[in-house]
């Protein structure tokens, strides 16, 4: 169905006769537009960058592509019918991205979150989410009666491993006693385990749910159970207004602003850019009010902090799990460390799945 | 270690609500095989109930409704592989893997604007002084009357097939259907008959996950439930209360890995999370590998089409 249906898009936008400055943008997604999450926020972008454009660029959209030979597929489809430029939208395409990159060097690729980069014709773009976490461990620290933070993580890859150490480290700052329970799903979508996952942390204990996987499940488990939570990726506060206490919201439409322009000028070139609070690509959703008005303002302060270059989530002393040290007093963490992260810093108890 | 923070009743209440869905799946597939077609599309039939059961649900207000909804849902998509298997004799392999492909195409557009709606709550049932047994009381009933009814079901199913006229012609025309239909008996009628069934069995198990497990709709929210319970019914080697264990077995697993991770022990999630699929591609060869089929208690004619000329 989905690869007819591409199929039909694709020969759609070849039969058209393109205006000469009309730019062909591709993207792929590994999940549904309508998870609510980090494929809603990526189509929100290229909404926006549509709308921005208007006429001047035609958009292709196709959701719910697998890594491996499907992405490699979809991406050959779309560079072969005359696209300029390709967005894929989720870190496991790198190997897809490159090999199809290899092969159409006038198409300019751009990935996000990845880490390969063989061709010069290959952006890649990432945004610090642990900035956001950072903001996120504060008030669950300050919030929590239980002292317990439940973390319903998918993969063990860096990004996610950053995200927990940076939640920890700044809700163990204003909370000498949080404790961290972490939930490995082993999958960005799953929204029955999910919601499993988010009760049995709560059964645990747990008064605050922080996730970093896609559906709005936990959300809801929690509204039920009177509990608080974080949104993902998107504002989720319509699945919970009263356990929904803010969330990071991705914000990819300036950039991909940017980047579209740049084809357009001319001036595109490979980059590697991690980008957030300061560039605007990661915010934080409105505060909830039963949020005091102390800890908002002392929320706001953190990220202004952050945005303004003025304070590093990461910044010593900070040891690893166990116990050597990583940062001495006053260094800031290396991007590189924070690239390949795959330690868990001092004082979580739980231990990293290989 | 703190393994005495799991509290064994929660434990088993929360096993019993994970192992619905895939149980009613299960239940109702079992009485299709049995009537010897073999239908993989019950995945799709899962979240076409998952989403029709949640729009009825939401539009009329009542779960209840919605569950009939779902119900329906199912079996509609039951119907349309019906006509292609019984009627149009296509393979049945095919025709279930498209049904799949169709259910979650379709659903995903018919969903799209209930993404985000809340559902009306499913009220636990009310047992009384049942409720306020120790550890059983919790354990056991605490639930909404869905889950009692997947018990019921198999129950009901264990005795239809053992026990009743028709159950046991349903028997006949999967174990060998040229005899059946040299008996008389109207091998397509039963097998239709059976695959609405499984339909409306698949239906209720998705909104299941869509009403009172999630609850919310989501697109693609089965998320492989369907293989597991396809995976379940030979598992179970097609016994129905052995489907009941196996589904209960699969939940345990589930809820029981959540829990350990949640009190810090260290356990290779990612097998047990690869665990059912493996299993199931592994039943999948053997159904279809012919010779192990009858050591398994498979029955005779499964997967193989019927015309009444041959």
């Amino acid at each position: 169905m989905k690869k007819l249906l591409t199929a039909a898009v694709l020969s759609a936008a070849l039969a058209t006769p393109a205006l000469a400055d009309t730019t062909k943008v591709g993207f792929i997604y590994i999940g549904p537009v309508g998870d609510f999450g980090w494929t809603a926020g990526h189509d929100r972008a290229r909404r926006e960058m549509a709308e921005h454009f208007g006429d001047a660029v035609e958009t292709t959209i196709v959701e719910n592509v697998d890594y491996g030979a499907d992405a490699e597929r979809v991406m050959t489809q779309m560079a072969i019918s005359g696209t300029d430029m390709i967005f894929a939208a989720s870190f496991g395409y790198g190997p897809d991205v490159n090999s199809v990159a290899g092969r159409f060097p006038d198409v300019a690729f751009q990935h996000a979150t990845g880490y390969i980069q063989d061709h010069p014709n290959i952006s890649l773009y990432d945004a610090r989410f642990y900035e956001g976490r950072a903001v996120l461990g504060h008030i669950a620290g300050k919030m929590t009666e239980t002292n317990t933070v439940g973390y319903i993580a998918s993969y063990p890859i860096p990004a996610v491993i950053a995200g927990i150490n940076s939640a920890y480290l700044h809700a163990k700052a204003v909370n000498p006693d949080i404790q961290f329970r972490i939930i490995w799903t082993y999958s960005w979508f799953d929204p029955a385990l999910e919601a499993d996952a988010a009760e049995t942390l709560i059964e645990q204990g747990a008064d605050v749910i922080m996730q970093h996987t896609d559906s709005t499940a936990a959300i809801r488990v929690a509204e039920d159970a009177g509990v608080m939570a974080f949104g993902q990726a998107s504002d989720m506060t319509q699945f919970g207004p009263n356990a929904h206490l803010t969330a990071i919201v991705d914000n990819w439409a300036p950039y991909y602003i940017s980047r579209v322009q740049a084809v357009k000028d001319g001036t595109w070139e490979a980059q590697n850019s991690w980008l957030g609070f300061a560039d605007g690509i990661i915010e934080m959703a409105p505060w909830n009010d039963r949020m005091p008005a102390e800890l908002q303002e002392e929320a706001d302060a953190l990220v202004a902090a952050i945005a303004a270059g003025e304070y590093h989530p990461f910044t010593g002393p900070i040891n690893r799990q166990d116990g050597t040290p990583w940062l001495a007093e006053g260094e800031i963490a290396p991007d590189g460390d924070l690239a390949t992260m795959n330690f868990y810093v001092e004082g979580i108890t739980a231990e990293l799945p290989n | 270690m703190i393994l005495g923070s799991i509290n064994p009743a929660v434990l088993m209440a929360a096993l019993m609500v994970a192992a619905t869905p895939i149980l009613l799946a299960a239940i109702g597939e079992l009485v299709v095989e049995k009537a010897g077609v073999l239908n993989l599309g019950v995945e799709g039939m899962m979240i076409m109930g998952a989403c029709i059961g949640f729009i009825v649900a939401v539009n009329t207000g009542s779960p209840l409704i919605g569950f009939a909804g779902a119900a329906l849902g199912g079996m509609a998509l039951a119907l349309l592989f019906a006509l292609l298997t019984q009627a149009l004799m296509t393979n049945q392999v095919a025709s279930g893997l498209a049904l799949t492909l169709f259910g979650l195409g379709l659903t995903a557009l018919l969903g799209q604007r209930y993404v985000g709606v809340t559902p009306p709550r499913t009220p636990k049932l009310d047992l009384g002084p049942l409720s306020e047994i120790p550890f059983l009381g919790r354990a056991l009933f605490t639930h909404d009357i869905v889950v009692y009814l997947s018990i019921a079901l198999v129950g009901a199913v264990w005795w239809f097939l053992k026990y009743s006229r028709a159950g046991m012609i349903l028997r006949a025309v999967g174990e060998n259907h040229d005899a059946a239909h040299a008996l008389g008996y109207h091998v397509k009628r039963v097998r239709t008959l059976a695959i609405l069934f499984g339909g409306a069995c698949a239906g209720l198990g998705g909104a299941y996950l869509s009403l009172i497990r999630v609850p919310q709709w989501t697109e693609g929210m089965t998320v492989g439930a369907g293989w597991i319970a396809l995976a379940l019914v030979v598992f179970a080697s097609w016994r129905p209360w052995r489907a009941l264990a196996g589904a209960y077995l699969f939940g345990g697993v589930v809820v029981l890995q959540l829990n350990l991770q949640a009190v810090g022990v260290k356990i290779p999630v990612e097998y047990l999370s690869m665990s059912p699929y493996l299993i199931t591609i592994l039943v999948l060869v053997i159904i279809s590998s012919g010779k192990a089929r009858g050591s398994l208690n498979a029955p005779g004619s499964l997967n193989r089409p019927f015309h009444a000329s041959s």
